[in-house]
Order: C-alpha cells, then structure tokens, then sequence
C-alpha cells in the first residue's frame, strides 16, 4: 500500500476496547479448539496439513473397506472394538507427530510466556491441550467408527438390530477413547521434556515400540501367569488387555483374571503422565 | 499532542504500588532486597544492569511467581491472589524470543486475544487493528518466521496491546534492533503511552533511551532500589563529563574539587552542573597546561549515575 493510505488509516486513531472480556474458561475453550484445529492442520500451512490428512486418508480407507465387505458379504470385517487395535501403529504416529506438535513446539518458540501472562493458569493450558491432543486423536478413530456405523445402519434389518448395532458402536467409542488416552499421555508426557519435535516424535514411537519385546521375551519364556500379565509392559499390549476387561471378547488372548490390573495400570499410566506433565509446567519457566 | 482520555484509575491510586518487596530464589539469591516504590501512571523506565531484577519484578507483577516477602499492588489488586484479573488488564512483551515461527501474524494474534478473553469477532478486529498500529499491515498475513527482527519485536508489541490493557509492561523492547529500529520502537511505545492512554513500564539497561520517552523512573541495582523520580525532577543531573589526562590527574581532582569529581581508573567522572561545567573542566585543564587525552559525554550507566547520587545523601 503507498504511503498517504496508511498515513489515513493512521488518523483513525486508537480506539480503546470497551466489549466484554470473558474469563479463564473461555481462554481454555479457545485454547482447546485452537489446538484441535492445530493436530489437524487447520489454519496451518499446507505442508502441515499433509500428514493428518494422509492417516486420516488411511484409517478412512480401512473402515470404507470394512463397510464395503460388510454390505457385500454380510460379514463383520472389522469391529467397532477391532478397529483401534487394527490401526493403532497409525494412532500411535498420529500421537507422535501431534503431541510434539502441541507442545514441544511451544517449548521451543518460547511462547509459554505469552500464555502465562494471560488470565489462563499453567495447569489449563497443559488441560486444554492434552483436551485438543486425546479429542484428535479420538476423533481419529471415531470418525470412521461412525462411518460404519451409518453403513452398518443400512445393511441390518429392523430397529432391534439397529439398536444393537448402537451398543456396539458405543462400546467402539469407548474403546478407542481408551486408546487416545494411552497414546495421548505418553505423546504428552514426552514431548513435554523435549523442545526439539524431531527428537520428541520418535521417542514416542519408541515408547511403544522399544517396549514389545519384553512383552514378547515374557511371553516367550515364562510361566502361565507372566504370560497372562507380559502384555502390561507395553502401551500397545496394555489397551488390549483394558479391551478384554472392559468389553470381554471371546478371540481375545486368554488374560486369566487378570484384566482388572489392566485396567488399573493403564489408568496409573495416564494419570502418571498427566501428573508428571503438570509438574512439568509448574516449573517450566515464563 | 492530542489530549488524553485517561483511565479512570489514574485518578485512583497508584499504577504499581510494592512494600519491601523481597524475592529470594532457592533462599540464596536474593534477586529484590525489601523494593518499596510506587509507579504512578504514565510511562515509566525500568532501568537496572542486567541482572538488577527487573524481570523477576515483571513476574511479580504478573502474579507469576509469589514474592518471599513483602506486598505488592498493580491497578490496586494483589497480582499472586489476583491474578487473573491483574492478567486480563495488563499486556506483557517478554524480553526474549517468542514468536512461533510457523504462525501467521495476525492468526498469532487473534488466537492470544482471545485467551486474553476477547470474543472471537472482536479478538480477528483487534489484532488486525493493532497491528496497524504497530506498523504492520500489509505484512500482517505472513509467517513471523519470515519478519525481521524489527517486525518481530513489532508482533511481541502487538500481542501485548491486543487486548487493550490498562499497563503495559514491556521487557527491553529495543533488544536486537538496529539504531533506527530502535528509534522507530521507542518512538511507537511513546505514542502508545501518550495517544492511546496506556500507562507504560519500559524495563531497559540503557538509561539513555528510556529517559526520553518516559515521565518516570525506577532505577534498580542488586534488587535494591536506587532512585524513583519524575524525569522532570532528574534533569540537569543527568549528565556526566569523563575527562582523561595523561597525567595530573590528582592536580586536576584538587582543581575540580567544587563539581565532586570521582575518580574511575585513570579517568575524572564530573557530574554536569549545569552549562558551564564543560568551561570549568577545560579552564582547570588549559590552565595546568595538561595532557588532555579525552573529554565526553559518557553515555549514561545506571549504577553510575544512580549510585554517584544515593551515594551523596
């Protein structure tokens, strides 16, 4: 623009803001969605929407394949229980991209000051972006739950089935909110250390992945009880057990009584990492 | 000038009001030693060496970390018990980098308005309009990631304005910047403290640049304070004359000895009096017949210029 425009816009002058100014809640809220829209790309460049879009193009892929055998062959192909276990490497580096994403960026840029001098808490800005992390990647998997669910809706016969059909689906939601909340507080826990996302995002892969063979040498060489408990050791093993307990499958591996310890690790594990971030930022610095 | 429409607590009380203020870290370091001081309205420079604790009395006034001791008020509220509300009124630009690279300024903006409580509409109306103010308009939908320095410090500003604070507490805002940056940088902050009514408090190590646009400063050393004053009230003993000679300098000490000279390694440090001090210096000079190896103005140092006067009380 030349110069005697803004010399104009200049004379406006400055006008002072006499509007509302909503609290510390609607600061979280607004920091939820921003970073739910930040996992996925939203109002981001296009180089970083590539991708979620890519996983999301892939988990889509699987459950339009899912409905598409279900309405051919009348088969259930993959369940809404099966289809967080069935694509969790994709969940798994969805969290490691998008919890470094949401927070060691931060950590890096250092913009943490201009949030802390905000009516906004330390512990609600760790709160509404864990909110913003778990809701992307729970959207990641509900999303095509729900797709095949509509397909699902089409194929069965009468509102008994259909009603059925609305149970099962709800126990997939439930299942795959397990699922983020395990991916989601490990990714939140360790991209919280770490400043660099280059370092941050395959140390979560790691943590699941660096973790399978002591759940396979357990599995190989102890006795029936280790057996029964190996799968604790790793995150990916552990949700499966929480699976078992919760919705009781029959083709699920033999857990000998011993799901509820499933249950309550993966709840420890969750809590840990969220309480060990929030420590975190208590003491990282503004 | 235009006149000012002025917030209605500037006829209240005090903008920042601390009594012996004391921060210890870890019960060693001790970054405040019992500050009392009051900042009234205007803009006001914050001036201390790196180091003084400065920025630890940013954060007290932020609320964000609890003094060891001592009270402090800022817009008459208790900023730790308070803080959200001492938060929502008061614009903070920090001292270091902070701009996510990746953003796009006026999205960054938008986005820290609105956790500043702004409604969505109102907070994409503001950040658009302070960033006009700032002097960024056109640029405004690029990356920070691509910005100058210049343009950076210029965001960092805009976020600290967004909401329309009624204090601004802007932490070595000229950091980094060229001299003609800084220039246009302090002269947008005295614009901001005269035209858009906002009380101001400048933290800087350069006394120099602070005192020409402030109404005010506090001067700190050591956590301690070491002078609090209107700038009106300051001048003419602003001024200190380094005078070097190659020798003589004792003769010449004994010769200056009405204008308090002190001594700094080889060279005199006399305090301007007034017109006629420079005239003084070099009639004493001219009349020993001394080597005269250096006579200017020193840029003012804080400790200097403060500590030359708590030391004379």
């Amino acid at each position: 623009m030349p110069e005697p425009a803004a010399g104009v816009i200049h004379d406006i002058g400055y006008q002072r803001y006499q509007g509302p100014r909503l609290g510390r809640g609607y600061a979280v809220r607004s920091l939820f969605t921003h970073s739910l829209r930040t996992a996925y790309g939203l109002g981001r460049s296009p180089k970083a929407k590539i991708f979620p879009w890519l996983v999301v193009g892939i988990v889509g892929t699987v459950a339009v394949v899912a409905i598409a055998v279900r309405a051919a062959t009348g088969q259930v192909a993959v369940s809404y229980l099966a289809l967080p276990d069935a694509v969790f490497p994709l969940l798994i580096l969805f969290g490691a991209i998008i919890g470094p994403e949401l927070f060691s960026r931060d950590l890096h840029s250092g913009v943490l000051p201009l949030y802390f001098s905000r009516p906004l808490r330390r512990s609600d800005y760790v709160l509404a972006k864990l909110a913003g992390l778990l809701s992307a990647l729970w959207l990641l998997l509900a999303a095509p739950q729900f797709a095949m669910f509509l397909g699902a809706v089409f194929a069965v016969n009468g509102w008994s089935e259909v009603w059925d059909e609305l149970g099962d689906f709800a126990q997939g939601l439930a299942n795959a909110a397990i699922h983020a909340a395990v991916v989601g507080a490990l990714a939140l826990l360790i991209s919280s250390l770490l400043r660099r996302r280059a370092v941050a995002a395959p140390l979560v892969v790691a943590a699941f992945l660096v973790t399978l063979p002591v759940v396979g040498l357990l599995q190989a060489l102890g006795s029936e009880a280790v057996q029964q408990i190996a799968g604790l050791f790793s995150p990916g093993t552990l949700v499966l057990g929480v699976r078992a307990w919760l919705f009781g499958e029959p083709e699920l591996p033999d857990y000998g009584g011993f799901e509820p310890l499933y249950g309550a690790v993966a709840l420890g594990l969750v809590a840990a990492c969220v309480g060990l971030a929030l420590l975190r930022y208590r003491r990282v610095s503004a | 000038m235009r006149p000012v429409e002025r917030p209605a607590y500037r006829d209240r009380v005090s903008l920042i009001a601390t009594e012996a203020l004391t921060m210890r870290y870890g019960g060693r370091v001790t970054a405040l030693d019992e500050l009392t001081v009051q900042v009234e309205p205007g803009v006001v420079g914050l001036v201390g060496a790196n180091g003084a604790g400065k920025s630890t009395l940013i954060k007290i006034l932020l609320g964000l970390l609890p003094p060891t001791s001592g009270t402090v008020r800022v817009l008459d509220l208790d900023p730790f018990r308070d803080g959200e509300q001492v938060r929502a009124r008061v614009g903070y630009m920090p001292e270091h980098d902070c701009l996510p690279p990746d953003l796009i300024a006026a999205e960054l903006v938008t986005h820290l308005a609105r956790i500043s409580g702004l409604p969505r509409t109102a907070a994409r109306e503001r950040a658009s309009e302070t960033l006009r103010h700032v002097g960024l308009y056109e640029e405004r939908y690029r990356q920070v990631g691509g910005y100058s320095t210049g343009m950076r410090q210029r965001v960092k500003l805009a976020q600290a304005l967004v909401h329309d604070p009624d204090l601004l507490l802007l932490d070595e805002p000229t950091n980094g910047l060229d001299p003609a940056g800084r220039e246009a940088m302090l002269e947008l902050i005295h614009r901001i403290g005269t035209e858009f009514g906002i009380s101001i408090v400048v933290c800087s190590h350069l006394l120099g640049e602070v005192e020409r646009i402030c109404d005010g400063l506090v001067a700190i050393d050591a956590g301690k304070l070491l002078r609090a004053d209107r700038i009106s009230s300051m001048t003419g003993a602003t001024g200190v004359l380094v005078v070097e000679v190659d020798e003589g300098v004792d003769e010449l000490a004994e010769a200056l000895a009405g204008l308090s000279p002190r001594r700094d390694g080889a060279a005199l440090l006399v305090p301007v009096a007034g017109d006629d001090t420079y005239d003084q210096v070099l009639r004493a000079v001219a009349e020993r017949d001394l080597p005269l190896h250096r006579l200017d103005q020193r840029h003012h140092r804080v400790a200097e210029l403060f500590g030359a006067e708590t030391g004379e009380r």
